[in-house]
Order: C-alpha cells, then sequence, then structure tokens
C-alpha cells in the first residue's frame, strides 16, 4: 500500500486534477447560465490542443521562436471561437425550446467536431506526436521526482482560477452572470442583453478548455480528434461532484477526480479508468446536489 | 405615453390575452385590476418583453416596441416591477442596485439615481452589503422597487407589489408609488387589491379574462356597482 498512497501519486493526482478543472469549469458554467450539459465541451478542449499543434509545428518548421504566451493565447482563442460558434449556431435558436433539443444538439455538435476533424485531411483519425513546446526538467526532493510540466500544470491552472474568481465575485460582467444564472427574466429587467451574458460565458468556457488542451498535449503529448470524449466525461463527473453550476465545486471536484484516479490507476490501470464512472454513479445516488451544491428545486 | 391596441398573447394554443387597447397618458397611475388569471401579469409581461405578442400593437412615446428585446425596452424608458420580487437572493443589496444601473454610463446620472433610491428607501442604505435573501418580505419588495427605479424609466410596471405585505407595509409602499409617480415617472399599476389601486390611481381598467370589461376614471370606477361588487366586497 505504500508504493501506492505515496507523495509522487499526490503530486500527480493533482497535476491531472488541474487539468480537469479547466475543463470542468466551463461544463459548469455554461449549465449555470443555460441549464445545458455541454457535451461537446471536451471537444473545445481538443480543438485548444490541435491549435497549438499546428501554430507550434509552423513555427518550427520556418524556424521561428514562438513565446509560449503566444502559443497559449492562440489556443485559447481557438476554442474560444469554437465554443461561442457552437452557441450562436447551434444552442441559441433552440434556447427556448424543450431542453431535451439542445441536449440532443449538443451530442451532436461533439459528433461532429470529432468526425469533422478526422476528416480533414490535415488532421486525420490517427495519433500525433505534439511538439515539444517546452522541454523537460525533473527535480528530484528526497525520492519525490516533480517535472517541470506539473508546475506548468497546476500553476496556469491556478492563475486561470483565480482569474475567474474575480471575474465573477467582484466584475460588473461577472455579477451579471450571478443574476442571470439565478434568474433571466429578472436579469432582462434589469436592462441586460443575457445573450451577451451566455456568449461571454462561452467564451470563458471554451478559453479554459483550450487552455487545458494545450496544458494536456504537452504533458501527455499524444494527440487525436477523440481525445476529448474521456477527459470530457471525467470533468463533467468532477462538476457534478461538486455540484453542478457552483465553480468552487468544479475545481474542487476535479481535484479529488485527479486525485482518485491517479491513485486509482497506480493500484490498478483500469480501474484508474472506471473510477470516474463509479463516483458519478455514487454521487448520483447519495448527494445528487453534488458535494458544494444547494438543493434547489428545477423551475418549470 | 403607452398605447397597447388590439393586443393578443397567447400561451401554446391558450390565448390569455385577447385583443385588449388601453392607454397611459404621461405622468398619471393608471391602474389595471382584476381577479387572479384574467392576465395582468401576462399583459405587463408583454409591454416589457417578456412574453411574445401574438398580434397587435405596443407603442412607448411613438415608438413601435412590439416584439422588441426587453433589455432594449428598459433601454427606452419602462421600468417593470415583475411579480413575486424576483430579486436577486444571493447577490447584496448593492449588487442589485449596481445591476439595475448596468445600462448607465454616466457617473453623475448614476450617483443622482442613487441619492433619489436612498432618499425614498433609506432602509436600504442601511442593509447594503446585506445579502438580499436575507432581507424581510416588505424590504425584498422596497429592494424590487428600488431596482426599478434605479433603471430610471419614465414609466414604471408594478405588478401587485403589495402582495403578501403587513397592511402597514401595503400603505407603505403604495405611499411609495405616489411619491415615484409624483417625482415624475408614469406608472402602470396592476393590483388584486382593487380597493388601494383605485384610491392612488388616475385612471383604471377592469380586466376579465383576458379582455377590458371595464375603464374609466378611478374615482368614477369606485362608485361603480359591478366594480363594488366584484373587487370592492360591498
Ligand atoms: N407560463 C404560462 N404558461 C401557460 N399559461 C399561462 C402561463 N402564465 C399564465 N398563464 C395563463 O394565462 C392566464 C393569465 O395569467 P396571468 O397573466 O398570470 O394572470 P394574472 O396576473 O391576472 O393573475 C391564466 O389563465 C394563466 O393560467
Ligand atoms: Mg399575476
Amino acid at each position: 500500500m505504500g508504493e501506492i498512497f505515496n507523495l509522487q501519486q499526490l503530486i500527480n493526482g493533482i497535476q491531472l486534477g488541474s487539468i480537469y478543472a479547466l475543463i470542468s469549469l466551463g461544463y459548469t458554467m455554461v449549465y449555470g447560465i443555460v441549464r445545458l450539459i455541454n457535451f461537446a465541451h471536451g471537444d473545445f478542449y481538443m480543438v485548444g490542443a490541435y491549435a497549438a499543434y499546428f501554430i507550434v509545428n509552423f513555427a518550427l518548421a520556418r524556424h521561428v521562436n514562438i513565446p509560449v504566451v503566444f502559443v497559449f493565447a492562440a489556443s485559447m482563442g481557438a476554442s474560444a471561437l469554437i465554443a461561442m460558434a457552437a452557441n450562436r449556431i447551434a444552442y441559441r435558436p433552440l434556447r427556448y425550446k424543450p431542453r431535451l433539443s439542445a441536449l440532443i444538439t449538443a451530442l451532436g455538435v461533439s459528433m461532429f467536431l470529432e468526425y469533422f476533424f478526422s476528416a480533414l485531411p490535415f488532421i486525420g483519425p490517427s495519433f500525433r506526436s505534439f511538439p515539444e513546446l517546452i522541454t523537460q526538467r525533473i527535480f528530484t526532493i528526497g525520492n519525490i521526482k516533480i517535472s517541470n510540466y506539473a508546475i506548468v500544470d497546476v500553476a496556469v491552472s491556478a492563475v486561470l482560477m483565480i482569474f475567474l474568481t474575480y471575474l465573477v465575485r467582484r466584475t460588473k460582467v461577472g455579477m451579471a452572470m450571478r443574476a442571470v444564472s439565478q434568474d433571466k427574466d429578472a436579469a432582462r429587467l434589469m436592462g441586460i442583453n443575457i445573450e451577451s451574458i451566455i456568449t461571454i460565458t462561452f467564451l470563458i468556457g471554451g478559453a479554459f478548455a483550450g487552455a487545458a488542451g494545450i496544458l494536456a498535449g504537452i504533458t501527455y503529448p499524444r494527440i487525436y480528434p477523440y481525445m476529448g470524449i474521456l477527459p470530457g466525461i471525467k470533468a463533467f463527473t468532477a462538476a457534478v461532484l461538486g455540484g453542478i453550476g457552483n465553480i468552487p465545486g468544479a475545481m474542487l471536484g476535479s481535484y479529488i477526480m485527479g486525485i482518485s484516479e491517479t491513485f486509482a490507476t497506480a493500484y490498478n490501470s483500469l480501474l484508474g479508468e472506471g473510477i470516474a464512472f463509479a463516483i458519478l454513479i455514487i454521487v448520483l445516488l447519495f448527494r445528487p446536489q453534488g458535494l458544494l451544491g444547494e438543493v434547489t428545486a428545477e423551475k418549470v | 405615453m403607452l398605447k397597447v391596441s388590439n393586443l393578443e398573447v397567447s400561451y401554446g394554443a391558450i390565448k390569455a390575452i385577447k385583443d385588449i387597447s388601453f392607454e397611459v397618458k404621461d405622468g398619471q397611475i393608471a391602474t389595471l385590476i382584476g381577479a387572479n388569471g384574467a392576465g395582468k401579469t401576462t399583459t405587463l409581461r408583454t409591454i416589457s418583453g417578456l412574453n411574445r405578442v401574438s398580434s397587435g400593437h405596443i407603442f412607448f412615446k411613438d415608438t413601435n416596441i412590439t416584439n422588441m428585446e426587453p433589455h432594449r425596452i428598459v433601454n427606452l424608458g419602462i421600468s417593470h416591477v415583475p411579480e413575486g420580487r424576483r430579486i436577486f437572493a444571493t447577490l447584496t443589496v448593492m449588487e442589485n442596485l449596481e445591476l439595475a444601473a448596468w445600462t448607465i454610463k454616466d457617473k453623475n446620472v448614476k450617483s443622482e439615481r442613487y441619492d433619489l433610491v436612498f432618499s425614498i428607501f433609506p432602509r436600504l442604505k442601511e442593509r447594503f452589503k446585506q445579502l438580499a435573501g436575507t432581507l424581510s418580505g416588505g424590504e425584498q419588495q422596497m429592494l424590487s422597487v428600488a431596482r426599478a427605479l434605479m433603471t430610471g424609466g419614465s414609466l414604471m410596471l408594478l405588478d401587485e407589489p403589495s402582495m403578501g405585505l403587513s397592511p402597514i407595509l401595503v400603505d407603505e409602499i403604495f405611499d411609495v408609488i405616489q411619491k415615484i409617480n409624483k417625482q415624475g415617472t408614469t406608472i402602470l399599476l396592476v393590483e388584486q387589491n382593487a380597493r388601494k389601486a383605485l384610491e392612488v390611481a388616475d385612471y383604471a381598467y377592469v380586466l376579465e379574462v383576458g379582455t377590458i370589461a371595464l375603464q374609466g376614471s378611478a374615482r368614477e370606477l369606485k362608485e361603480d356597482q359591478r366594480v363594488k361588487e366584484a373587487y370592492l366586497g360591498a
């Protein structure tokens, strides 16, 4: 047991959880604002990884030194654009239709992105290796090894989460987001254009998924068009675990998910893959509102 | 100021509003009274753009606002105190008011608006940092009206502001409505409390299952036999 439950695994778990958190936040924010489980969200993460892949390779081919920050910005921008386009083209026309329509449409958007990317000749369905954007370094402290990738993952994720918390708690747009998630009609009567608030929500959620995509590309450097499916499900589970619609909940749920997955994988790799589903079932059975969620009566 | 002509509104196959026409004159307090389910809320929501118009027209100061987006209607100058208060419970009083000031760009205008709101609702100033959900029912209603005042419309729609309040608070809210009117805001007041509404109003419409059954000056309607029997319990 000592080999499984050690500090090294905990660090790996937090690292993985940091990536899940960035995906999970988009699920939870979109759900909070429009009550839609956006199944295409994992694919926005995939788009972010590919955007970075192409930019870095383009730069490498021309022997241009490209700042890492610029690659991040481009990835986040690409995912944000896809997220906003999905909202505008697919979800917005169904805003006041039965909720199931939007849910099924989200599945459709997800499949479209996966198959479309596989079909594009310059992408294709197979694995590609992600270029080395940052040179790996390993720091050894006692018998623990920490890679600079872990530091980057945890730090980027933390910075973005602090930014989001500030935005939601302290800015006017954040205030409007909280108001829209509570009562859309009342928000409209304040003169708020709720569609623009929804667009901003997709923008932020998409950008965060893009950041997760590039971090995943750096850390686990194999990308393919279906790479968003499993992390998407796990991040969604993390959001449900934390209480869907609740931002700190998504962060907490993601760390728990990353850590349990890492420990479970160390024990048995199949168990690692299955733990997300086990957690999802247990949460839904015993605490459907999630760890930090409140019990709310669904409004008709 | 507001002119509604031949308005029809449906929920699916059910017609909630059937061909109604009415108007609210500049500076007036007009009231729309009627039983539960008559269509009062639907009428106000349709004016604000929250419900779709099936047919007919709504004009506000010569602008056709039929089926316009709600936030644009607010910008044109219609504020709406919705039925059931609808304050943002997990936001503070300050945040509720800040949101209502969403469309105000000018800092001076905003601080004038705050002064006006606090002169009418001094208690909200004391409760500024408190979560709106922790206010008493009466204070929540005051906040809902304060929010509408903050949006700065020249016409204010109020949907049963006296609902669920104690008699003292009912008097207080009607005083507030008159005060707001005296400061230059035209009012369209929806009430089930017909007695009170007719006391403060200039003109009144009686809504019965989606149609206007009666109309006249509030003074006349107070003495009308049918109104007395149906709405004043006499
Ligand atoms: N969201 C809705 N869906 C379907 N029918 C509705 C809805 N809201 C109101 N109605 C119906 O429309 C009619 C008018 O309701 P409403 O405008 O709320 O009346 P009031 O405010 O005068 O009590 C009622 O018959 C009511 O049942
Ligand atoms: Mg009503």
